[in-house]
């Protein structure tokens, strides 16, 4: 199960935001396929949020193919996402990446500025997709 | 059950007549299981709409209908807790639910009631005199919905409450609709707080109404701009320029693409309402409710 945090002040749509982090879940395989999400309840009793808002963002990750609503039983994962659980080998390259740049004298935001160079220039063409 | 909670055509309200009425030409429609913000100044006529959705007042001039019937007709289906949340001080908390039950003998629902007085921690023998604003307030929200009513109508709930009250507040609410698909439609003048709760908005001043519609396509509807000082804002609806040293900031109704060297981002709900109330002579937006909006 996930828990979703929603922040007011981001400027991204609240169901973009569940959206974006259910995705991030089933990247990291916090979610894997036959669990079930929160129900529109449970989301709003915690985060005070529109239940509208968790149908249209259930709707959209429903449309993309990755869940599933079972009448009268909650919504299902139908499959994962990515080829990058969080134990991959490319994982720990990536960390071994980032130790080597801390130890270079990189701050965070100068690391974060060239990860997200090197990546535009490897996803120029899906940039921006959620 | 009709798939409109509530609309209004024309409909005004005078107190006094040489008074300036405090709701004038109000015209829109609020579609069923939507949860509505009613935004605006103080004195904007907010209360006021809300006593006639109730059917505690009259119109004066045009009408309104309540889920499909004259107001009066709906007050069972309907429930409203007014501004000074009007409670009998000397009863107790279970006195008060057990009053909720008789005066409501064919829908009281004894457990939701019960259940939103346990979450606030409140003593059931204690006086309602003796409790907090906060605990007054959400006593009066198990009075509401222990009605189970299809519409609640909820005159600044949140102004005597503390944030995890609030958040409290909101959150029973919010699972309440989730629940039955109530309507909630509440005022408030903190527009921040409505923000992500609510998916409709109707935005008053001056007794008129200036915004009414599906919150995301309000905001959609809206841009901000900002450029240079003298960039023209050409066809599109400007609700707000204003001009500081060489740059311009602007929120435009855009009518077609933006010009070169303007940028454009979507605004937040706060900016459009108070660029809104900063300027009360831009033209009213009025969105039909669609029912892929939400």
């Amino acid at each position: 199960m996930v828990e979703y945090r929603i922040d007011r002040r981001s400027g991204v749509a609240t169901y973009v935001q569940i959206v974006q982090q259910t995705k991030q879940a089933l990247r990291l395989g916090l979610l894997e396929p036959g669990d079930r999400l929160p129900t529109a309840r449970e989301v709003v009793e915690a985060t005070a949020i529109n239940p509208n808002t968790v149908l249209k963002a259930y709707r959209e990750l429903e449309r993309e193919g990755l869940v599933e609503a079972r009448r009268g039983l909650g919504t299902f994962v139908r499959r994962s996402l990515g080829a990058a659980p969080a134990d991959s080998p490319l994982r720990a390259e990536l960390d071994a990446w980032a130790a080597r740049a801390r130890a270079a004298g990189l701050e965070h935001d100068d690391v974060a500025a060239l990860f997200t160079s090197v990546l535009d220039a490897h996803f120029a063409d899906s940039k921006g997709d959620a | 059950m009709t798939d409109t909670a509530i609309e209004a055509a024309a409909l005004g309200r005078r107190f006094g007549r040489r008074r300036r009425p405090a709701l004038d030409g109000c015209s829109f429609r609020l579609p069923a299981g939507r949860v509505c913000a009613v935004v605006g100044p103080n004195g904007a006529g907010k209360s006021t709409l809300l006593a006639l959705a109730a059917g505690l007042l009259r119109p004066t001039d045009g009408s309104i209908t309540v889920l499909g019937q004259a107001p009066a007709a709906s007050r069972e289906r309907l429930a409203y807790v007014a501004q000074n949340k009007p409670l009998h001080p000397q009863l107790t908390v279970t006195g008060t639910l057990r009053l909720g039950r008789d005066l409501n003998p064919r829908r009281w629902d004894a457990g939701a009631a019960e259940r939103i007085v346990a979450e606030g921690d409140l003593d059931p023998g204690a006086r309602i005199r003796s409790l907090s604003g906060g605990q007054r307030t959400r006593v009066a929200l198990a009075l509401a919905l222990g009605k189970r009513p299809e519409l609640l109508l909820l005159d600044e709930p949140m102004a005597d409450l503390d944030p995890l009250a609030r958040h409290q507040l909101m959150a029973t609410l919010m699972a309440d609709a989730a629940d039955r698909g109530t309507t909630v439609v509440m005022s408030s003048h903190v527009v921040a707080e409505l923000e992500g709760s609510c998916d409709h908005l109707l935005l008053l001043g001056g007794g008129r109404v200036r915004l009414a519609g599906p919150l995301d396509d309000l905001l959609a509807a809206h841009t901000l701009v900002t450029g240079r000082a003298g960039d023209p804002l050409g066809p599109h609806t400007v609700v707000e320029s204003r001009t500081t040293g060489r740059q311009l900031t602007a929120l435009v109704r855009p009518t077609g693409p933006l010009g070169d060297g303007v940028q454009g981002d979507r605004p937040s709900l706060e900016e459009v309402v108070l660029a809104h109330l900063r300027s009360p002579d831009a033209p009213p937006l009025l969105l039909d409710a669609r029912e892929a909006a939400v």
